[in-house]
């Protein structure tokens, strides 16, 4: 192992505990928490916890100011123009929902939302239901023969009724990163807005929202090395002003009479009830954390230990590798499938080797039938793992093959 | 260890696909889905006189899915309703941690070592879950 990922595993306490029992390879699953993280919420919780936004007390007060602190850390690492441009949501899903509840409701029978045959589902099901609500069309942009985007076939789906592009920003399955400048290019040439689904993409490091030229970015805190149970949607100041709440209660109202209500703005508009405030918390310091690391350095020893894992995955016979080759047009997520053997069967045998992956179809069922597959078995890194952890996967997918023969 | 789980009698069965297919005229076709790992079995059946006559499925599955369906297609026809019953019955209690009952299908047994792996239970259940839908359906025609 690596001293750099040695000094990092050090830094999350269940890894610190486990010691070299663990090989934790489902990152795009959960990853683990960092300690900053773990350190912020609990004391949080200890010392600090009260409602925010509404009590004048000294406690409210306190958990309000780190509620906003929070809120203005993740707008650092996605350099937001604004904090206020920040939504705190339960997670990546409820982003994505919320999305297409809120900004749904400004789209007219026969527009159209492009999505992609990787999506996961819940960058699927919310606009399914749109369709359904506003009599707006879908349509999907293909994967290649490497189970890309089809960014030749995206000009033909992108029409003039266009409204909408939402695709992921990394497949949670093939791990392949979508070219987000021709997507926005082909956006901008027929005015159409565009939503990146972040979740797979945010825990390899900040994310330039302004840069990037999009207008939507959802993305959960599980995955970046912070707390369950929260998440972040961010979009361009102007278009939350004009988007009509998605859920309502307390905390996101001016005014209420029995008659009607005069809705907060944004961010509050958007967060309706108590939100997760601890989680919030310490999702900020999660990403105060991320932000405050050498990425260039992490990303070459990813792409090292990406390439590594694939060089020794197609060496197993019978294997075969979902996504790009080229370790440049991923994120370390590696999925993989073995002849006349089921995912959750390898699964299960590596895990009684001490490497956590997870197998089966990854809520991205219309991929696995554009493959031709039922499933997949993916193994996903993250700033911590080494090569001892690739070394224990390839080990580990012999004996499996060697098991279930 | 999980090489248990996989022990040559589950590999075995799994391979025979005991049952494995279709039913031109079937009493009752039902479908299942296991959500958690995308596993689906279709099974259809005829019965008489009180038994299963005929049973046929198609499954795509994991192992422990697969061995389970076929276990259905070897014991399932021309079984007596209530001995079907029993082995549902059985198969819940070995997976809860209980002794296999006396008079259930004896092959039951090789799942034993599923017991201690909670999130493998429904690969083991699907098929029998499957079972007693479809002969509720058929017998409420």
């Amino acid at each position: 192992m690596s001293d750099d990922a040695l000094v990092l595993r050090r830094q999350f306490p269940l890894l610190a505990q486990s010691g070299s029992e663990l090989h934790y390879l489902d990152n795009a699953a959960t990853a683990q928490i960092h300690e900053a993280a773990l350190e912020a919420l609990v004391q949080h919780e200890r010392s600090g916890r009260g409602n925010v936004l509404r009590s004048g007390h000294r406690l409210a007060q306190t958990a309000t100011l780190a509620y906003q602190r929070a809120r203005g850390q993740v707008a650092q690492f996605l350099n937001a123009a604004s904090a206020d441009e920040i939504v705190f949501t339960s997670g990546a899903t409820a982003a994505l929902n919320l999305v297409a509840q809120s900004y749904g409701t400004l789209c007219k029978p026969g527009d159209e939302v492009v999505l992609s045959v990787s999506e996961h589902h819940s960058n699927l099901i919310p606009w399914q239901q749109l369709r359904d609500r506003a009599a707006i069309a879908l349509r999907f942009v293909p994967v290649d023969a490497e189970a890309r985007l089809d960014l030749a076939a995206l000009a033909a789906c992108v029409g003039p009724r266009c409204r909408l592009i939402a695709l992921t920003h990394a497949s949670n399955v093939t791990g392949a990163v979508t070219d987000v400048a021709a997507v926005v290019e082909r956006a901008r040439a027929v005015g159409a807005r565009v939503l990146l689904d972040g979740a797979q993409r945010a825990p390899h490091g900040p994310v330039d929202v302004r840069a990037l030229g999009i207008d939507f970015y959802a993305f959960s805190g599980h995955k970046c090395f912070g707390p369950g149970g929260v998440g972040v949607l961010w979009a361009r100041g102007e278009l939350l002003e004009a988007m009509p709440p998605a859920a309502t209660g307390g905390g996101m109202v001016e005014r209420v009479t029995v008659e009607a209500a005069g809705y907060a703005a944004p961010p509050r508009r958007f967060e309706a009830g108590t939100p997760p405030v601890a989680q919030a918390v310490g999702l900020g310091e999660a990403l105060a954390w991320m932000s405050r690391q050498d990425w260039r350095r992490i990303e070459q020893r990813m792409q090292g230990l990406t390439a590594r894992l694939i060089e020794g995955l197609r060496t197993v016979p019978g294997l075969h590798l979902a996504g790009p080759l080229d370790t440049r047009e991923r994120v370390p997520v590696v999925s993989f499938w073995l002849d006349r053997m089921h995912s959750h069967d390898v699964c299960q045998v590596l895990d009684g080797l001490g490497v956590a992956l997870r197998g089966g179809h990854h809520c991205a069922q219309p991929l696995m039938q554009a493959l031709g597959i039922e499933g997949v078995s993916r193994a996903s890194l993250a700033l911590y793992n080494g090569d001892d952890d690739v070394d224990a996967l390839l080990a580990g997918v012999r004996e499996a093959v060697r098991i279930l023969a | 260890m999980n090489a248990a789980l996989y022990d040559e009698a589950i590999k075995a069965l799994a391979r025979a696909a005991h049952g494995a297919g279709t039913l031109a005229r079937p009493d009752a076709l039902v479908r299942l889905d296991n959500p958690y790992c995308g596993d689906r079995i279709d099974l259809a059946l005829t019965l008489n006189s009180g038994r299963v006559s005929a049973l046929a499925h198609q499954t795509k599955g994991c192992l422990l899915c697969c061995a389970s369906a076929s276990l259905i297609g070897l014991r399932a026809p021309g079984a007596e309703l209530s001995q079907v019953e029993q082995a549902i019955v059985a198969l819940d209690a070995l997976l809860a941690g209980q002794d296999l009952s006396a008079g259930a299908w004896s092959e039951l047994e090789i799942f034993t070592p599923v017991r201690d792996y909670p999130a493998r239970h429904g690969c083991v259940s699907l098929p029998v879950q499957a079972l007693r839908k479809a002969i509720q359906a058929a017998q409420s025609r």
